[in-house]
């Protein structure tokens, strides 16, 4: 049982994110829990990083496809909302890798203030993103909403490359 | 509801949309792929209604928040192809994603609590039933969410008063007693400060730009001001749910509104509209279904195409 568990957690942890496929699940942070319930069901929990995450439903699939692949013949894929998904959540591998791919990772943003009026800053965000191709400092916000929920588009005033970076949430 | 697999085995080559259709044991249905599949943890999606709060009360709670997001979501994917530049097309239509996103965890809530029942003819996800095959006389939605966008300044306007308003709304959600709701809450705020924050950047480089950006800025911001005094309205529903510690008095919202309005508009050179507000109909106005003929457009829209093909198939 508990070599059954272990098996199916190295499965689940291997599966790719649809979106970011240079990143696993495990890296992303979405995979909550992988537990073997007492009639043999595989339980996964997953949390999504957006609301509206269109990457879900192929997450749920996937994880069910190596779980099968991996052998186990029942899986339950399951959603939990809380606690919400932040990009505190990835993994150092995870940035390291995200880096390697020409991404830039998100900043560690700590335990946010509970309670309090969201501050609204109208002056354009002073922290800089370091370009993931050359590494200069100076670079620039294109469009805070990118090809992906959780991804911002930037560029590179010193080498002009485009680039994504996941935004802290 | 939780669903197996039943020892189907699906293989690597195996067509992802089949996958997709047979991991949700659901291949009939095309238009949605089960959001309520087996949820996990103290905000299970099924979990009963706080002791204290009526569960039909609650349904409808559930159903005003999730209209609003719904009907926006749709609204804001309409300037999807038709956006001024790439950048801001994605930038709508992520957030109308996001809206789409909350909108569903809370129809499949309203479900759970029984709201599907009277609309459901077919096998189709609660959240499916509800958003698809209900008049506009059961939507819940405020008036401001189904009107016409108008041009991308109004449209600007309208998303600075939605989102400063829903996550005023959201961060106090986020102490319901009722866990889905506070879940739901949550990640809501994390989203909504992004939407707010865009908002405000627009409408301040139009309203201090050219001459001809701020007067069109003005004019989207007198366009949807009508409709704003309705955003602070308690409906009885939510006035039994605030005493129950489940929902949020829309009335407590209008100070942390006003405050983004204080710090936005002037920066921005622009004047708070003195246009009236748009009066309830009777004391009756959205919350209650009572709707402009332009939320009629907005569903036929949104659900001719799963009206018209209830049993469609991928």
């Amino acid at each position: 049982m508990v070599t059954a568990i272990l098996d199916a957690r190295a499965a689940a942890e291997q599966v790719v994110d649809p979106e970011m496929p240079m990143l696993t699940l495990a890296d992303l942070g979405v995979l909550r829990g992988v537990e073997t319930a007492e009639d043999g069901t595989v339980v996964v929990t997953l949390t999504p990083t957006y609301s509206g995450c269109p990457a879900l439903d192929e997450m749920r699939a996937d994880l069910r496809r190596a779980l099968h692949a991996a052998g186990h013949e029942r899986v339950e894929v399951r959603t939990t909302y809380s606690p919400p998904w932040s990009t505190d959540w990835i993994s150092d591998e995870g940035r390291r890798k995200l880096a390697d791919a020409g991404v830039a990772p998100p900043d560690r943003i700590g335990p946010q203030a509970a309670g309090g009026a969201v501050p609204l800053t109208l002056a354009p965000p002073s922290r800089t993103v370091a370009c993931p191709q050359c590494g200069a400092r100076d670079t620039e916000e294109v469009s805070r909403f990118g090809p992906t929920a959780c991804t911002a588009l930037r560029r590179c005033r010193s080498c002009a490359e485009p680039f994504e970076h996941v935004k802290e949430i | 509801m939780a669903r197996h697999m039943d020892g189907h085995d699906l293989h690597a080559d195996e067509n992802v949309y089949d996958a997709l259709a047979t991991a949700d044991n659901d291949g009939r249905w095309a238009f949605g792929t089960g959001f309520d599949a087996g949820t996990a943890g103290s905000s299970a999606i099924d979990a009963p209604a706080p002791e204290g709060a009526d569960r039909d009360d609650l349904a409808t709670y559930c159903l005003m928040l999730a209209d609003d997001a719904l009907v926006a979501s749709q609204r804001l994917a309409g300037w999807t192809t038709k956006a001024p530049e790439l950048e801001e097309e994605v930038a709508l239509a992520n957030t109308a994603l996001d809206l789409l996103g909350q909108a569903r965890v809370l129809l499949a809530r309203a479900g759970h609590l029984g709201a599907a029942e009277p609309f459901r003819h077919g096998p189709q996800d609660a959240e499916d039933v509800l958003a698809y095959f209900r008049d506009d006389r059961a939507f819940r939605n405020v008036t401001l969410v189904e009107t016409d966008l108008g041009d991308f300044g109004q449209t600007i306007a309208w998303l600075l008063l939605l989102a400063s308003w829903r996550l005023a709304l959201m961060q106090r959600l986020t102490g319901s007693r009722d866990p889905v709701l506070a879940a739901v809450a949550g990640k809501a705020v994390k989203e909504l400060t992004y939407h707010r924050d865009y908002a405000a950047q627009w409408v301040l480089r139009l309203g201090d730009g050219t001459e001809l950006s701020h007067a069109r800025m003005q004019a989207g911001l007198d366009a949807v001001w009508p409709f704003v005094e309705e955003l602070f309205l308690a409906h009885p529903v939510e006035q039994r749910l605030v005493a129950a510690g489940v929902a949020v008095d829309p009335a407590a919202l209008r100070a942390d509104v006003d405050a983004v309005l204080d710090q936005v508009l002037p920066a921005a050179r622009l004047t708070r509209p003195g246009r009236p507000a748009v009066g309830l109909v009777g004391g009756r106005g959205g919350r209650d279904g009572v709707h402009t003929e332009a939320l009629g457009a907005v569903l036929a829209v949104m659900q001719s195409l799963a009206r018209a093909h209830p049993e469609a198939t991928w």
